[in-house]
């Protein structure tokens, strides 16, 4: 953060600025992704009109959610592991928290910069895993363990087709840092036409599309919400958990979706970035200070975008079944994507 | 030396025969020392997918369900038994209850097999509204099985599509009968009331909401793939068992049984007026039941568009007694119900009640195919056939 | 024209769905500011018409669960005319229905032979505690009211409307 630099902070309160932008980055998101799609969205596409009471447009129902939750009693089963029980919800918030680190909101505006970003990213997204496992385990409930082991075998299956995924962005970049990922995007062009800059959804139509079927599975959200199952597990691994950690089992689920959604902006969409032809800038040096500001309501906008796509899927459709999940991301998912590296590699070598 | 009763040599369905071994090889497991054990999942009676309380005990091996069976009684209400200390005219506010999303469906049985000890015949006008509540009751309640269809599989939007367009039939019956769930409305000769004025108009605009609501949901549910994947081949009950366990209605029909009671029975009421189509599926798949009741709910906005036409005038209320006393004897009569057959055993002692009351409802006979069905399944399957089963919880324990 | 498969169509509905709410409004409405009306045959609470009522006790012995209580004592009314015996007439002292056990069916309503009790389609009168739900014959009156016009009936119909 070098703009914040300039006003000659000493490293402490860095830290302290790092800390409070993190909290932001992700519950801001988080709520906005509850109220617009969950509450107000998903309302609408069932012709409802969702709550109403609790301010403007039920725009404070959150506030009262949250107010209710942390009323409610805090409940740990007789024969559950105590200190895992208690613990898994925070693995689980951690990750989105480990995540949201390298996500660039402007030319200076990150939290670090990571060399192989992308990497760490994909790495750290896993923890959350741990989380659910651990709550299935600690729980001491048949439908936890259940749903605890469908989340552990769904998302170590979906890690892969998104690790090659990216892997298309990452050839075609030529870098791993975010940022730099970013500025390929929009310094770039197509076929000379630099107007849209060149962002990777074009070139990477197909990496784009396992990207988000794997984080459609990532977030456990329907078709592939088999962890949770309302119907058949009564809700897995949350089960036997109510009050403030229900919460955070939730703030994670949607925290997640949002820093999920950041990652595929920055990988597919541009980022933080506008086409830099638009303003005639040739590299990220030249980029005038505003974007610092302006980038991180980009970056918002089309994390809007994509959550809208995810929120869209999960309101229409049934559910996998868990072994046709399994056959999907091995049989289809990942053939596809190898497919896609390679034509990308031999094009990058190519061209 | 030949080995009899062996399941691997029989003529067994492949999913027969794996579900055998399945259940050979857990049980070798459990005898091996230091192995995993095979878990007992209780299912119900406090579980979000039994819609009410019923409970199925499965054995998984895995998520491979081994053994399972339904155990019901939670919400016994003791129908049959109260009914022998209500007078006639009271017996129909009871079983309104027994299947309480087609609630009317259930009174016409038990008036019929009265006027049929009394020897008293409902004048035409009667039975062709009596006929046409009953298809709206059909369309109220399937049309509710196909939102929670899709609920019970995780698809959210489709049970409020179905929880919006209900309302539209239930406004109907409620306009007509005063009630919108227990409409409590057919009398020993005849009916309560005459329709409202205005009713036969705002009645055909909503069959024409109901048939979009089947294009809606055909398109939203039955067409998706993820759907398709989740249902096809999935509990396929074949025509010998289903024959064997006794199912009716849908069930029965979309194992390729061409069996309705609505046009097989020779009944007063007026389906053989209407021009109308019986659907049968030879897959007898979970796919197939729900296809057969999204085409029967079609169906059945015809034939409510069809004999709102030809409704004769005159009188809806025959001559009968003011006190009514039902003549010695015994009657059965049986209709084709949302659910399946539903039939009504009444037995009179020529008192003001009846001396005893059989009731046959519909789902407690679909249920009993469950143990065999589910054997060999997954447990996500297990809701799928459930649901795709549909039962309601107090038609099974009445 | 190939086929769009099932999965883009299920998007479709639910696209579809969400711009016709925005654009034409929900088909919910917000109940405590806006009420539907009920249609005038509901059966939403029995009204009494005290008046009309000779406390014949039918509609008690009707009721499938037994929840309408009448108690009445004989009272010596003036003659109708001049001159005449006084006549003697059934006073109603207690007419309370236990709504927490009434089922709704109107089998009372239907037996009553002097047209006392009657249909209204009021429903807001829950309570907190399910003993409130006893309500005696001066809240029963208050209904009256609130009781409708029977409907016209519809064409072809043989009998007048009460």
């Amino acid at each position: 953060m070098s703009w914040l630099l300039a006003f000659e902070v000493p490293y402490w309160g860095q830290s302290v600025f790092r800390v409070l932008g993190g909290l932001v980055a992700v519950l801001l998101p988080a709520g906005t992704i509850v109220y617009v799609f969950l509450f107000k969205m998903m309302s609408f596409m069932q012709s409802r009109l969702g709550p109403m009471e609790a301010g403007p447009y039920g725009s404070l129902q959150l506030v009262a959610e949250v107010g209710k939750w942390l009323q409610k009693e805090d409940i740990v089963p007789a024969n559950a592991d105590r200190k895992i029980f208690k613990m898994a919800p925070v693995v689980v918030l951690l990750s989105t928290f480990l995540l949201v680190a390298v996500v660039p909101f402007g030319p200076d505006a990150w939290f670090t910069n990571f060399e192989t970003g992308i990497f760490y990213a994909l790495a750290v997204s896993s923890v959350s895993v741990l989380g659910i496992l651990m709550a299935g385990w600690a729980s001491a409930n048949k439908y936890s363990l259940l749903g605890g082991l469908r989340a552990a075998g769904q998302l170590i299956a979906y890690e892969l087709p998104m690790v090659l995924a990216v892997i298309g962005v990452v050839i075609q970049a030529g870098t791993m840092n975010l940022q730099e990922i970013v500025v390929a995007q929009n310094a770039g062009s197509i076929f000379g036409f630099d107007g849209l800059g060149n962002p990777y959804i074009i070139t990477q139509f197909v990496g784009f599309v396992v990207f988000m079927i794997a984080i459609q599975a990532e977030l456990t959200q329907t078709p592939f919400d088999m962890p949770i199952a309302e119907s058949e597990l009564v809700s897995g691994y949350m089960t036997e958990y109510s009050g403030f950690r229900f919460l955070i089992f939730f703030i994670g689920e949607f925290a997640t979706a949002g820093v999920f959604a950041m990652i595929a902006s920055t990988l597919f969409l541009g980022g933080w970035g506008v086409p830099f032809a638009w303003f005639g800038w040739e590299s990220v040096d030249q980029v005038d200070n505003w974007m610092n500001f302006a980038g991180p309501v980009i970056v918002i906008t089309k994390m809007m975008l994509i959550t809208f796509l995810v929120m869209w899927a999960r309101f229409s459709y049934p559910r996998f079944r868990e072994d046709q999940l399994q056959r999907f991301a091995w049989k289809v998912l990942i053939p596809i994507s190898l497919v896609n590296i390679m034509v990308t590699a031999v094009f990058k070598v190519a061209l | 030396m030949t080995i009899v009763n062996d399941p691997l040599n029989a003529k067994l369905g492949d999913r027969e025969r794996l579900s055998y071994i399945a259940s050979q090889a857990a049980d070798a497991r459990l005898n091996v020392e230091l192995e995993t054990e095979g878990m007992t999942l209780n299912i119900g009676p406090q579980h979000p997918a039994t819609h009410g309380t019923l409970r199925i005990i499965a054995r998984l091996d895995g998520e491979q369900v081994v053994w399972a069976e339904p155990s019901c009684g939670y919400m016994h209400r003791g129908y049959e038994k109260l009914t022998e200390v209500r007078t006639f005219p009271q017996v129909t506010t009871l079983i309104n209850r027994i299947d309480w999303l087609g609630s009317f469906a259930n009174e016409v049985p038990f008036i019929l097999a009265a006027e049929k000890l009394m020897g008293v015949e409902a004048p035409p006008r009667a039975q062709w509204i009596r006929t046409i509540l009953f298809e709206l009751s059909r369309i109220a309640n399937v049309s509710l099985f196909l939102g929670d269809l899709g609920v019970q599989m995780g698809a959210v939007t489709p049970v409020f599509f179905a929880f919006r367009d209900r309302e539209y039939v239930l406004d109907l019956i409620e306009s007509a009968t005063g009630g919108r769930f227990h409409p409590n409305f057919d009398r020993i000769g005849g009916l309560k009331d005459d329709l409202p004025a205005g009713w036969i108009q705002e009645t055909k605009q909503v069959m024409r909401k109901m048939r979009s609501f089947c294009d809606e949901i055909e398109s939203l549910l039955f067409g998706n793939e993820i759907f398709q994947s989740r249902t096809r081949g999935i509990g396929v009950i074949p025509r010998d068992i289903a024959l064997q366990y006794g199912l009716s209605g849908a069930n029965l029909r979309a194992s390729g049984v061409d069996w309705d009671l609505r046009r097989d029975q020779d009944s007063p009421l007026a389906w053989k007026n209407a021009d109308w189509k019986v659907f049968t599926h030879p897959d007898g798949d979970s796919f197939a039941r729900c296809w057969v009741r999204l085409q029967e709910t079609r169906e059945a906005t015809k034939i409510v568009d069809q004999l709102l036409d030809g409704i004769p005038s005159g009188p809806v209320m025959a001559k009968v007694p003011k006190i009514i006393k039902v003549p010695e004897g015994e009657a059965w009569v049986s209709t084709e119900n949302p659910l399946g057959e539903m039939g009504y055993y009444v037995v009179s002692r020529g008192d003001v009640g009846p001396f005893r009351v059989k009731i046959r409802s519909a789902s407690f006979n679909n249920i009993s195919v469950v143990p065999w069905v589910l054997r060999g399944v997954y447990v996500p399957d297990i809701i799928t056939i459930l649901a795709s089963l549909y039962f309601i919880l107090g038609d099974i324990d009445r | 024209m190939p086929k769009v498969p099932g999965m883009i169509k299920g998007l479709g509905v639910t696209l579809k769905t969400m711009t016709r709410t925005l654009t034409k409004g929900s088909n919910t409405v917000q109940y405590p500011h806006v009420k539907e009306a009920p249609p005038v045959r509901a059966r939403g609470v029995i009204a009494l018409h005290q008046d009309n009522c000779t406390s014949c006790m039918l509609c008690s012995r009707s009721c499938p669960d037994w929840c309408i209580y009448i108690e009445a004592h004989k009272e010596l009314a003036p003659p109708r005319r001049e001159g005449g015996k006084p006549r003697q007439v059934n006073k109603l002292d207690r007419f309370d229905i236990d709504f927490s056990l009434c089922m709704y069916c109107g089998i009372c309503v239907e037996v009553c032979p002097f047209d006392a009790l009657f249909w209204s389609p009021e429903f807001e009168y829950s309570e907190p505690n399910i003993a409130d739900m006893l309500h005696d014959k001066t809240k029963l009156s208050e209904w009256m009211e609130t009781v409708p016009e029977a409907p016209e009936l519809e064409a072809g119909a043989d009998r007048k409307k009460k």
